[in-house]
């Protein structure tokens, strides 16, 4: 594709990587999938190596950064979400969060420069593990009539207006909110990939011409890494908050 | 209008309108959450000035309030991919 005079991949070709091994096997190993494994080992390495040393009451290193990561979940997530009883949820939504990270933290990562979360597998099967996971808890802690009641006919609205509520809240809450979840972590990192594409082959194309007028877009580039680190590291806290909003909705329903 | 409109091939045709199409339906849908986050953080900002000791909590809320608006944005951006020739 042609934009301005400069030779644009198309979008697909930015996304699908050919096949490594197990060609045409379900099993087949591409540079997505070799990231995300990356990331698992990652978050295993880093809770694994943080658990294991016990000589020092102070922490260091590897247990350093563990633990404020931890500390961080607790104190900003779960105790302004959920409260005290979310506790329990505290490794299910940290592993979350740190695998999260570093899978998107690899769209700025030098030789690697791909958010693995660009493509939905990933996404979509961790939103509807959160689905899972968010009426489960609704349902043992309310009932599954309290829960049904409290989640579709909220209370303090007016009797009429129920009429219009019911609907909006069933598709709301048991149909749109996986949806957006997966959405918003998937579309955000496809953006941030294309705008970072966008510039690095204006910057190319731009040295290849003319060596001045690149350093403008190759600034632009390295602001926009900069931003990209942000937004990888905002997405993880905002999927890992809005897990936790959902699980203490559904654990402690409006009165 | 519509002797050059019969000139124009269907095929080309209806790419270019689908182009136009994801480009207006990209902007309009940016239009309304760029109002909203203004407006979540805005309100955040001076609410965080009025009270510093509550700014934790404050922060928390905003990113979940940015969070459901850029839910539209975002929605646009995923018709604009699916709507590119």
């Amino acid at each position: 594709m042609r934009i301005l005079a400069l030779e644009f991949p198309p979008v697909s070709h930015l996304f699908d990587w050919p096949t490594i091994w197990f060609d045409g096997t379900p099993l087949a190993v591409n540079k997505t999938v070799l990231i995300y494994l990356a990331a698992t080992a990652a978050t295993m390495v880093l809770f694994g190596l943080a658990g294991r040393t016990r000589e020092s009451l102070v922490p260091v290193g590897v247990q350093h950064v563990a633990e404020s990561g931890v500390n961080f979940i607790e104190n900003s997530v779960v105790m302004q979400t959920i409260g005290p009883d979310g506790k329990r949820f505290m490794p299910f939504l940290t592993s979350m969060f740190f695998f999260i990270l570093f899978s998107n933290i690899t769209e700025v990562i030098p030789f690697i420069q791909f958010p693995a979360n660009s493509r939905m597998a990933i996404p979509i099967t961790l939103a509807l593990l959160v689905w899972v996971i968010y009426n489960v808890v609704g349902v043992k802690s309310q009932g599954v009539f309290g829960y049904l009641k409290n989640s579709l006919f909220p209370p303090g609205v007016p009797k009429v207006l129920y009429v219009i509520v019911t609907p909006i809240e069933l598709v709301s809450t048991f149909v749109v909110r996986p949806f957006s979840l997966a959405i918003r972590l998937w579309a955000n990192m496809v953006a941030g990939h294309l705008l970072l594409v966008t510039f690095a082959i204006l910057t190319a194309t731009l040295w290849d011409f003319f060596y001045v007028p690149a350093a403008l877009p190759f600034l632009m580039l390295i602001a926009m890494t900069a931003f990209e680190i942000l937004v990888s590291v905002l997405q993880a806290f905002i999927f890992t908050i809005l897990t936790a909003v959902y699980i203490g909705g559904s654990m402690h329903p409006e009165h | 209008m519509l002797s050059l409109l019969a000139q124009t091939a269907t095929g080309e045709f209806l790419e270019g309108l689908k182009a136009i199409g994801a480009g207006l339906g990209y902007g309009l849908a940016a239009v309304g959450p760029g109002v909203g986050i203004g407006l979540v953080v805005g309100n955040a900002i001076s609410a965080m000035a009025r009270q510093p000791e509550s700014a934790g909590m404050v922060r928390t809320t905003m990113f979940l309030g940015i969070a459901f608006t850029e839910a539209l944005a975002l929605i646009g951006f995923v018709v604009f991919i699916l709507l590119l020739p």
